[in-house]
C-alpha cells in the first residue's frame, strides 16, 4: 500500500534521512522506532507531503505523492489521518468543531449527519458528552483521543500516529494502545506508529522498523526484533546507555 | 565578518520580499476557491473592525483636535487674526488624506497585526498548521484569505469612521474652543473639500489592510523556536508592517492624483 524508496532529506548540513526504504502492507500496523531526533517525525511528515524529500519516492496506492501538484496533494492527504505528538487540536474550536473539521469542508453530509458522525467518532475513542468543551479543558490523554476521533471521523485508509504515548501516564498510554488495536480491528485501517516506547511497540505492532542514522537498520515482527543480532537494536530496545549508540 | 553582513542583510531583504510576494499571490488565487470560510471571515471582521473602534475613536479624536489646534495657530500667526475659519478645508483634507489613514493603519497594525502573527505563530509551533494540512485543508485558504479580505474591507470603514471623528475634533477645537466663525468654517470646508480627498484615504487604508494582514500571516507562518520565536514574529510583524505603511503612504500620496477636479 505504501512504498518508501530511497528517501533522503537534509536540513542545512544535518542529513536526517539518508536513504530510507520501507514497505507498509494494507491493514498492517508498522511501528517505527528510533532515538529522539533520529528523524521519525520527519519521515512520517513526508508521507502526507508536509515535507518534500531531497531525493526518493513515496508510492501510495500506486501514486508517487512526491510528484503531486499542490491541489492533488490536498486530495491525496484525505486518505490519511494523523495524530500528532501534541494532539494539535485547534484551540479556538470546541471538541465537536475539531472533530467535524474535515467533514464540514469535504463531505456532502448534512449538519445532522455530521453531528451523528462526531458523536460516533468520539464514542469510538471512549469519549461522550464532551462536544462543547474547548481543548484547554481536556487532559493530555483526552486531547490525544480527540485527535484520534478527528482523524478517523472522515474515514481515512491510513492513520499515522506521531508518538501517541508520549506525555501521558502509563495507564492512559495503554488505553491509546488499545485504541490503535481497535482501529485496526474495527475499521481495518493501515497504521504507522512512530515511538520510542517499546512497551507500546510490542503491543500494537505487526512489524517494527528501527530508524538509525537516517536509515532503516532492521525490520521484523516484534519477536524477531527482540531476538535481533544487531547490537544497536538490542541497546535501543533494552534502553541501555552502554553500547554502540553513542550520540544520546 | 563586516563584509559578510551587508550581503546577508540584502539577501534577507530580498528573500523576505519574495516570500511576501508569493504569499500574496497565493492568497489572491485562493480568494474565490471553495469552500469559502465565511465564519472565520466574519470573526475577523469583528476582531479587526469592531474591536478596533475604541482605539480608532481615541486616535482620530485627538488627531483631529491637535491638527485643528496647529492649523488654528498657523492661520492666526501667518495669515492673521480672523483667518482661522479658512482652516476647515485644510483640516479635513489633511485628516482624510493623510493623518487618519496613517493613524488607523499604525494602530490596527499594532493591535491586529501582532495578534495575527501571535495566533498563527502559536498554531505553527503547536503543529496546528500541520494538522490543517493533514486534514486536507490549505492553511493559506483557511487562515490567510479571511484575514486579508477582512482587513482589506474593514480598514477603509474604520478610516471613514475615523475621518468623521477627526473632522468633528478639528471643528470642535476651532469653533467651540477657539470661537472661530462656524458658518465660514463649514462653508469653506464644503467649498474646497472634495469627495476624492476621502476616497484617497480609503484607497490607502485598503492597501494598508492588505499589508497588515499579509505581514502578520507571513511572520506567523515563519515562526519557529517556541514561545520566544512567536514573540519575535509578533514584534517583527508590527515593525515591518509599520515601516511599510509609512513608506507606502508617501508613494501612494505621490501616485494618487491630488484632485479629480483638474
Amino acid at each position: 500500500m505504501i512504498q518508501i524508496i530511497d528517501l533522503h532529506k537534509s536540513f542545512g548540513s544535518n542529513k536526517v534521512l539518508q536513504g530510507v526504504s520501507l514497505d507498509v502492507k494494507k491493514g498492517e500496523t508498522l511501528v517505527i522506532i528510533g532515538q529522539s531526533g533520529s528523524g521519525k517525525s520527519v519521515l512520517i511528515k513526508h508521507l502526507i507531503g508536509l515535507i518534500k524529500p531531497d531525493k526518493g519516492k513515496i508510492i501510495v496506492d500506486g501514486i508517487d505523492i512526491t510528484q503531486l501538484r499542490e491541489d492533488e496533494l490536498y486530495k491525496a492527504r484525505r486518505k490519511f489521518g494523523m495524530i500528532f505528538q501534541s494532539a494539535a487540536l485547534f484551540d479556538s474550536m470546541t471538541v465537536a468543531q475539531n472533530v467535524s473539521f474535515g467533514l464540514e469542508r469535504y463531505s456532502k453530509m448534512s449538519q445532522k449527519e455530521i453531528r451523528k458522525r462526531v458523536a460516533e467518532s468520539l464514542a469510538m475513542v471512549g469519549l461522550r458528552g464532551i462536544e462543547n468543551l474547548l481543548p484547554h479543558e481536556l487532559s493530555g490523554g483526552m486531547k490525544k483521543r480527540v485527535g484520534l476521533a478527528r482523524a478517523i471521523s472522515y474515514g481515512p485508509e491510513i492513520i499515522l500516529y506521531d508518538e501517541p504515548s508520549t506525555g501521558i501516564d502509563p495507564i492512559r498510554a495503554d488505553a491509546i494502545n488499545e485504541l490503535i488495536i481497535r482501529m485496526k480491528k474495527e475499521i481495518n485501517v493501515t497504521s504507522i506508529v512512530i515511538t520510542h516506547d517499546m512497551v507500546s511497540s510490542y503491543k500494537v505492532a505487526d512489524r517494527i522498523a528501527m530508524l538509525y542514522q537516517g536509515k532503516i537498520i532492521e525490520t521484523g515482527t516484534p519477536e524477531a526484533i527482540k531476538k535481533s543480532n544487531n547490537q544497536i537494536v538490542q541497546q535501543f530496545i533494552h534502553g541501555s546507555a552502554e553500547g554502540p549508540i553513542e550520540n544520546w | 565578518m563586516r563584509y559578510q553582513k551587508v550581503p546577508l542583510l540584502f539577501y534577507d531583504f530580498f528573500q523576505g520580499m519574495g516570500e511576501v510576494g508569493l504569499l500574496f499571490s497565493r492568497t489572491i488565487k485562493n480568494i474565490f476557491k471553495k469552500p469559502l470560510e465565511k465564519d472565520i471571515f466574519l470573526q475577523q471582521v469583528e476582531e479587526i473592525g469592531v474591536r478596533s473602534l475604541p482605539v480608532v475613536s481615541m486616535t482620530a479624536a485627538f488627531g483631529g483636535l491637535v491638527f485643528g489646534l496647529q492649523t488654528y495657530i498657523g492661520f492666526h500667526r501667518y495669515v492673521g487674526p480672523g483667518s482661522e475659519a479658512y482652516g476647515g478645508p485644510i483640516i479635513s483634507l489633511g485628516l482624510s488624506k493623510e493623518l487618519i489613514p496613517l493613524l488607523v493603519g499604525l494602530m490596527v497594525s499594532g493591535r491586529v497585526g501582532s495578534a495575527i502573527a501571535a495566533e498563527i505563530g502559536t498554531m505553527k509551533i503547536t503543529e496546528q498548521i500541520d494538522a490543517l494540512f493533514s486534514l486536507g485543508a490549505d492553511p493559506n485558504k483557511y487562515l490567510v484569505v479571511p484575514r486579508m479580505v477582512a482587513a482589506f474591507l474593514v480598514l477603509p470603514c474604520l478610516t471613514l469612521y475615523g475621518d468623521v471623528i477627526g473632522m468633528i475634533g478639528g471643528f470642535f477645537y476651532n469653533v467651540v474652543v477657539m470661537g472661530v466663525n462656524k458658518v465660514i468654517y463649514i462653508k469653506n470646508t464644503l467649498l474646497y473639500f472634495e469627495l476624492w480627498d476621502i476616497t484617497t484615504g480609503l484607497i490607502k487604508a485598503a492597501i494598508f489592510g492588505i499589508v497588515i494582514a499579509i505581514i502578520g500571516c507571513w511572520q506567523g507562518l515563519k515562526a519557529e523556536g517556541g514561545a520566544a520565536g512567536v514573540g519575535r514574529a509578533t514584534t517583527r510583524a508590527v515593525v515591518i508592517a509599520n515601516i511599510m505603511i509609512l513608506i507606502l503612504n508617501f508613494f501612494l500620496s505621490k501616485a494618487l492624483p491630488a484632485s479629480l477636479g483638474g
